[in-house]
């Protein structure tokens, strides 16, 4: 469907990449974490590699959750955009195919100890 | 001497009729469309514009008689307030945390609101409609300013009242009030009408006025409870006529249900989703508490509605599409909410506490199938990295619904332990959603929403560029003093400290 206008109505968008000085916006989100209470807004250049999204920025802001310091990296399963994913943590968000405002979401089997009942 | 007949005295009838649509007149040199160019665009037909209602009958003359009086008992009680410490009354200070939503999030709504019956009050042909949108404006005004005059004595004493107007245009939890007005303001003559007149007046009034209202009571809070009083009469005119505006539409033809269905839809969602922030005033911050935002949703919402639809039905109209959504959100908003809250608190130009073990017994009693199971261990643990000395703060920004604005903090309607993701591509840009009810509003008119000016975005572009401090600054958010803990707080401290002045000899 489209807008009830008077007139043609077509305006730019708020956050398109231009407005945000050569970074990007991902969202990322741990699965059955609801500790945290929604995804995390990160905002990096998109030629930050996925080990720097998630040993740098990610990883701090896990911190506060008692679970954060058991996450295996190695073990956790992905998804991007609500599909099963597969990051090259050596390779670029660009190169992971994670573009602007991407949803990312990781789950830890088996490792949930304030939510295990939820 | 020439004797003066006795002017007769008007029926009301009669008065109405030379006062409201005598005043109306034929054009003879512009054609109707010219005069109103908005009346076609959005599809709603209407035949007869004489066909209008106003079960008041209400003329400008009465209208300021009743309006000045109200005024002069509002005034008389706010001043005695002001002058005999009326905030010392309320139970704690941790009740300001409601109020500073309210003027934050809510009187601005009453001034949007003015802003839009006063445009439609032009926009609409019918000399009965444009009376009627006009008193609606001016009451709308009047309710912005009362609010504003009743809480400006909470600002001489307490921190987060000062700044209401940058708050609500900056501040995040803010945007999703602005952004419910805004929507209903860039739509066109008929839509307003529906989202103000029918889904916010009619439907959402009841929770979101009176909770805050016997809050008030409750707690105290007389300033509060006097506008509340000034604006009730106020308020059902107004529930009044947004029903009879739903009505006319429908009767003027039939090709009007599917679009005012689809605007039910809409706004009944938008509207619930500016509830959340009520509930948590209901479940979490009033010291003293009226009935749990469960309850009040089962008499305002389920009956009140309920009976609502039932009337409606006659005319085609069904319950809302969100409305069974609505209900499985019911035992979980709040709490969901108000975790939101607490760990973004360095963000809030209001204070938040974890909840005392009293508090969260009262939550498992009104909650018994979902507190103790999903939100007191969350709680628990907030409680205990607290007491080690590492208070559970969350430095990361949300991600916001493109729609409705609040952080996406909600879960599947059918599992609680999953947050709800949704998200759609709109001319190769990704967009984000709280549920399926704002997607479903943002499809229907992308174009729309894609300008939605998202307050966590925006802090990493300019003037902030994702300087916390530099936002600080720019919301009118002073750090230490307006946001935070409430233990601990200058409002605690002070409220405290005055209290203990007025009540004991220490
Ligand atoms: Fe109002
Ligand atoms: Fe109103
Ligand atoms: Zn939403």
């Amino acid at each position: 469907m489209t807008v009830a206008a008077r007139a043609p109505y077509d305006f730019k968008p708020r956050d398109l990449m231009e407005n945000f000085h050569g970074k990007q916006i991902v969202y990322a989100a741990w699965d059955g974490h609801l500790l945290f209470a929604a995804s995390f807004l990160i905002c990096v250049p998109p030629e930050t590699s996925f080990r720097e999204l998630v040993e740098g920025p990610l990883a701090q802001l896990l911190s506060i959750d008692p679970d954060a310091a058991a996450i295996d990296w190695a073990a956790v399963q992905w998804l991007k955009g609500n599909q099963p994913f597969s990051p090259d943590f050596d390779q670029s968000l660009v190169a992971n195919g994670i573009g602007h405002k991407e949803q990312i979401r990781f789950r830890t089997p088996g490792l949930n100890s304030i939510t295990a009942a939820a | 001497m020439d004797m003066k007949a006795p002017e007769k005295k008007l029926g009301i009838k009669e008065k109405y009729r030379l006062l409201t649509r005598d005043l109306a007149w034929q054009p003879t040199y512009r054609s109707e469309k010219e005069i109103y160019p908005y009346l076609d665009y959005e599809g709603i037909k209407i035949h007869d514009w004489d066909k209008w209602e106003d079960p008041f009958r209400l003329t400008m003359d009465a209208y300021w008689k009743y309006q000045g009086e109200k005024e002069r008992k509002f005034y008389a009680i706010i001043d005695a307030h002001a002058q005999n410490n009326g905030h010392l009354n309320i139970t704690d200070g941790r009740y300001l945390s409601a109020l500073k939503i309210f003027l934050q999030a809510i009187s601005p709504g009453e001034y949007a609101a003015h802003k839009g019956f006063a445009r439609v009050g032009r926009e609409f042909a019918g000399a009965g409609t444009q009376v009627a949108c006009q008193m609606q404006a001016l009451d709308e005004m009047r309710h912005a300013q009362t609010q504003i005059h009743a809480l400006s004595n909470y600002n001489k004493y307490y921190s987060g009242f000062h700044a209401f107007a940058e708050t609500r245009d900056r501040i995040w939890y803010t945007s999703v009030a602005r952004s419910f007005f805004d929507d209903s303001m860039a739509s066109g003559p008929f839509e307003f009408l529906i989202a103000i007149g029918f889904s916010f007046e009619y439907v959402l009034t009841n929770l979101l006025f009176v909770p805050f209202m016997s809050g008030a009571a409750y707690n105290g809070d007389m300033a509060t409870v006097t506008f509340g009083f000034s604006a009730q009469s106020d308020e059902a005119r107004h529930m009044t006529l947004g029903l009879e505006c739903i009505k006319f539409m429908l009767e003027q033809d039939p090709d009007n249900l599917p679009i005012v269905q689809k605007w039910i839809d809409k706004w009944f969602w938008r509207g619930f989703r500016v509830l959340g922030l009520v509930s948590t005033m209901m479940d979490y911050m009033l010291p003293k508490r009226v009935m749990s935002w469960r309850e009040a949703w089962e008499i305002y919402g389920v009956e009140n509605g309920g009976a609502l639809f039932k009337d409606l039905a006659f005319y085609g109209i069904r319950p809302p599409k969100g409305w069974e959504d609505a209900g499985k959100a019911i035992d979980h908003m709040s709490h969901q909410f108000m975790l939101g809250f607490y760990q973004w608190r360095f963000g809030t130009a209001f204070h938040s506490w974890i909840p005392s073990d009293q508090d969260m017994d009262w939550l498992s009693q009104k909650y018994p199938t979902t507190f103790d199971k999903y939100y007191r261990p969350r709680w628990d643990y907030i409680k205990r990295a607290e007491a080690e000395g590492k208070p559970f703060k969350n430095f990361g920004l949300a991600k916001l619904c493109q729609c409705c604005q609040l952080p996406c903090v909600f879960t599947e309607p059918d599992d609680a332990s999953v947050l709800c993701h949704r998200q759609t591509t709109h001319k190769g840009e990704i967009y984000h959603f709280c549920s399926d009810g704002c997607q479903e509003i943002f499809e229907d008119e992308p174009e729309k929403y894609v300008q939605a000016w998202l307050p966590m975005p925006q802090l990493f572009q300019d003037p902030v560029n994702g300087d916390l401090a530099a936002w600080m600054d720019w919301a009118h958010l002073t750090d230490g003093l307006d946001n935070g803990e409430y233990q601990g707080s200058s409002d605690q401290r002070n409220f405290d400290r005055w209290r203990g002045l007025a009540t004991s000899n220490t």
